[in-house]
This record gives C-alpha cells, sequence and structure tokens, in this order.
C-alpha cells in the first residue's frame, strides 16, 4: 500500500483508489504499539495489556493503559498514549453527561457510538489530525450482561467476544479463537489472557513488559476494578508455567 | 391549577389538584382528578386530564400551572421518544423522572410545575418518582401531591400497602381520590386512573356520580 503523490497529506482527501491515507497511516501508529486484548465470557469482560518497559528506573504500575470510564466501563488502549489519555476523558465525559441526564448507568454500545461518533470526526477535516490509537470497552450489568466492543481510528465501533489491537493481535487473535469463552468464568478467564499475553510478547524484539489486567462481571458487582494481586499472581504463573512446557498444558481446569 | 394570584404565592405553590401514585405487585397506578380553576372560585374546566404519557409504558402527572406543565411534558415527551429510538429500547422510568428533573431543576425560576412519575420498565419493573416543584427526585412505592393531596394523607399511611393486588391498589387510589375531591375545593370532576404494567397500559375513568361514597355524604 503506498501513498500516491499528495493524496495523503490530509484527512480531507480521497485517493483515486477510495482511500482515506491519514486514517490508514493512524491504524500504523496502533500496529507499531504494543499489545491490548479483552475477551467477553460467561459472567464479565476481562482485559489484558502487554505494557513495555523501556527504562530501568521505570515505577511499577505507572503508565497505565488501562482506564476506568465511570464505575461499571473499562477501557484498555493501544497506539499513542497520549491520544488515548484524551479519549477516556471524552468517554468520562459522555458517561457523566448520560448519567446525569438520565440517572442511570450509561449502556455500553451507545458510550461506544459516542466516542466512535468523536473519533469519526477527526477523519473528515484537513485542521486535525485522526486518533493515532484503538482501545476497547467493556463493561457488566446484570440485566444485558457482559458486552464488549473495539472502536478503531477510522472511528467504526464493534461488538466482540474478544479482540486484540496493536502489534500482535494476529498472534492474540488466533490464541482467542481456541477459547470457548461462552462458557468460561472470569476467573478462568483470568489465566487464559494473562497466558496469551505472554505467548505473544516478542521476547528477542521487546525485552521487559508488564501484565496489566483488570475485569468487571459479577466477580466484582459489575465494578471495573484492577485484578487483585493473589489472582493476578496466580494467574502470571500459569502464564509463565504454560510457556515453559512446550504444548499446551492440559493438566489446569478449563 | 390556578393562576399565580397573590393569594398562591403567599400559601405556597401546591395548587388545584390532586394527584397520585402507587405500586402494586407487578405494576403501578398513577390517578388524578379533572377539575381546573381560577381563583379558587371558578371552575375553568371541569374534564381536564392531568394524566399524560411520555412514553408507551411511563405516565406522568401533572401539579402546578398547567401552562408550565403541559410545556414540560410537551418537551420531556419529545426526548424521551428521542432518547429511545437513539438507545433501540424504551426508555427507562428513572431515565423519564431524570428529563423531568433536569427541566424543572434547570428552569426552577421561571416554573412552577411538579410531576409524579409513573411507570414499568424491564429493569426494575413498576416504579414511581416525584419531582417537586424545586427540581429533586425522589423514588418511593406511593406518592401524593397536589392541595387535595393534604387531606389524605392520613388515609394513605394508614391504607396503603407493598405488593397489593392490582384490584386493591385501584380500589385504594380511587378511594384515595374520592375523599381529596370530597374536602379539596379546587379539585373534583371525574377520577382518571391509569394502570401499568408488564403486559401494557389500562386507562379507567370513573365519574362523579360513581365515586366511592363515604360516610354523611
Amino acid at each position: 500500500c503506498s501513498s500516491l503523490g499528495t493524496y495523503d497529506l490530509s484527512a480531507s482527501t480521497f485517493s483515486p483508489d477510495g482511500r482515506v491515507f491519514q486514517v490508514e497511516y493512524a491504524m500504523k501508529a496502533v500496529e507499531n504499539s504494543s499489545t491490548a486484548i479483552a475477551i467477553r465470557c460467561k459472567d464479565g469482560v476481562v482485559f489484558g495489556v502487554e505494557k513495555l518497559v523501556l527504562s530501568k528506573l521505570y515505577e511499577q504500575g505507572s503508565n497505565k493503559r488501562i482506564f476506568n470510564i465511570d464505575r461499571h466501563v473499562g477501557m484498555a488502549v493501544a497506539g499513542l498514549l497520549a491520544d488515548a489519555r484524551s479519549l477516556s476523558e471524552v468517554a468520562r465525559d459522555e458517561a457523566s453527561s448520560f448519567r446525569s441526564s438520565y440517572g442511570h448507568d450509561i449502556p455500553l454500545k451507545h458510550l461506544s457510538d459516542r466516542v466512535a461518533m468523536y473519533v469519526h470526526a477527526y477523519t473528515l477535516y484537513s485542521a486535525v489530525r485522526p486518533f493515532g490509537c484503538s482501545f476497547i470497552l467493556g463493561s457488566y450489568d446484570k440485566d444485558d450482561g457482559p458486552q464488549l466492543y473495539m472502536v478503531d481510528p477510522s472511528g467504526i465501533s464493534h461488538g466482540y467476544w474478544g479482540c486484540a489491537i496493536g502489534k500482535a493481535k494476529q498472534a492474540a487473535k488466533t490464541e482467542i479463537e481456541k477459547l470457548q469463552m461462552k462458557e468460561m468464568t472470569c476467573r478462568e478467564l483470568v489465566k487464559e489472557v494473562a497466558k496469551i499475553i505472554y505467548i505473544v510478547h516478542d521476547e528477542v524484539k521487546d525485552k521487559a513488559f508488564e501484565l496489566e489486567l483488570s475485569w468487571v462481571g459479577e466477580v466484582t458487582n459489575g465494578r471495573h476494578q484492577l485484578i487483585p494481586e493473589e489472582v493476578r499472581q496466580e494467574a502470571e504463573k500459569y502464564a509463565k508455567d504454560s510457556l515453559e512446557e512446550e504444548d499446551d498444558s492440559d493438566e489446569d481446569n478449563m | 391549577m390556578e393562576k399565580r394570584s397573590v393569594d398562591s404565592r403567599v400559601r405556597g405553590v401546591s395548587t388545584g389538584t390532586t394527584i397520585l401514585a402507587a405500586t402494586f405487585d407487578g405494576g403501578v397506578v398513577i390517578g388524578s382528578d379533572s377539575r381546573a380553576s381560577i381563583g379558587g372560585e371558578y371552575v375553568s374546566s371541569k374534564t381536564i386530564n392531568k394524566v399524560v404519557q411520555v412514553h408507551d409504558q411511563i405516565f406522568c402527572c401533572m401539579a402546578g400551572s398547567l401552562a408550565d406543565a403541559q410545556a414540560v411534558t410537551k418537551a420531556a415527551k419529545f426526548h424521551l421518544s428521542f432518547h429511545s429510538v437513539q438507545m433501540e429500547t424504551p426508555p427507562l422510568v428513572i431515565a423519564a423522572a431524570s428529563v423531568l428533573q433536569e427541566l424543572c431543576y434547570n428552569n426552577k425560576e421561571e416554573l412552577q410545575a411538579g410531576f409524579i412519575t409513573a411507570g414499568w420498565d424491564r429493569k426494575k419493573g413498576p416504579q414511581v418518582y416525584v419531582v417537586p416543584l424545586g427540581g429533586m427526585l425522589v423514588g418511593q412505592p406511593v406518592t401524593i401531591g397536589g392541595s387535595g393531596s393534604t387531606y389524605i394523607y392520613g388515609y394513605v399511611d394508614a391504607k396503603y400497602k407493598p405488593n397489593m393486588s392490582r384490584e386493591e391498589c385501584l380500589q385504594f387510589a380511587t378511594n384515595a381520590l374520592a375523599l381529596a375531591m370530597g374536602r379539596d375545593n379546587v379539585s373534583g370532576g371525574v377520577a382518571h386512573l391509569v394502570v401499568i404494567t408488564e403486559t401494557g397500559v389500562e386507562h379507567v375513568v370513573v365519574p362523579g356520580n360513581k365515586l366511592p361514597k363515604f360516610h354523611n355524604e
């Protein structure tokens, strides 16, 4: 996919073959970022992010890539982190305004549509550049169940049972497709999410990484939270053990 | 419903009407009288409907200035219709009440309108919310409003029970309205009642001469 002449300089220009190159370039920015995945199961949604550590002076737990939107929504991001942070504020404002107007939690599909519309607006004009990030939104409600939506720089939003964004998204998707997530609970799924991040992490190209894990579901009473310490340790141990064996581990109950 | 005379401003803003709503097992009854008056002396309408439908299974009762209340419910009805198309699902009762609340609170200097909102939604079932003049919002199992309500607080406190049957609740609401209309000179006419359940909505109108009679009437 090569850019032709001057068709790639602004988002307000189509190329002769009907592409908006600025949006495609924005998606490239996401592909250069480390991987983030989220999977929806029977009773919730689990998020996992491979956070690359670039400095020996890095403080553990900083530069978070998973955000809280209201109490019941989690947002995992990939791409330009500054753009993602700005969009998390947009999402928070939408959720807050909805709650103020209608007195209840914003339904996830509506939040996803609203933020996607905002992202899309930035693909229409030459005066601004598109957002260089994709993000995954997840929530759990006892009546509507778990929900998962992904928004990309073009401003498109789709619902998923599992999705991955970032550099290893293809490998991650392959692993996700092996899971029977509709029959799993959050507790079972946390271990699988950790394992997938460990699998897709490239030891050669990227050295150290920190695994960021969060969930929202029946287990948290509908609140989006970072995974508690004992659960995270169990999950990381499972992930590391699985990697040590050449084959997939069958002994852990699934 | 009165003109804003000096009297009503001094007296307070609860004006010529009786409205109520009550939840029962599986639904909610909302009702009002049908009298509109001017200055507490002249009945300007005997058959006004103060129970307004703001969505398929959500109704509101108006209290205060009829003009203000009608303007607010018209705006709320539009807002909820738009909201439900956007959400691709009927609005929650709390959402309807919140829409009214925003209108009443943000325009509290100009408006003299209070509402009782009642309805059924798939999340929480039958609910009743009251939005008085200043724009507060509170959910209650049963609530009464308007000038006529002062005469029936005792009756409601004594006779309301949660999880009544549909018939019991309808009888309770009719009795309450009849008692209020019997004592409040600015409430009267017919009793308009609406029963809302999961399956739908039913209107009941009880003409003045068919209202329950109590002793020495």
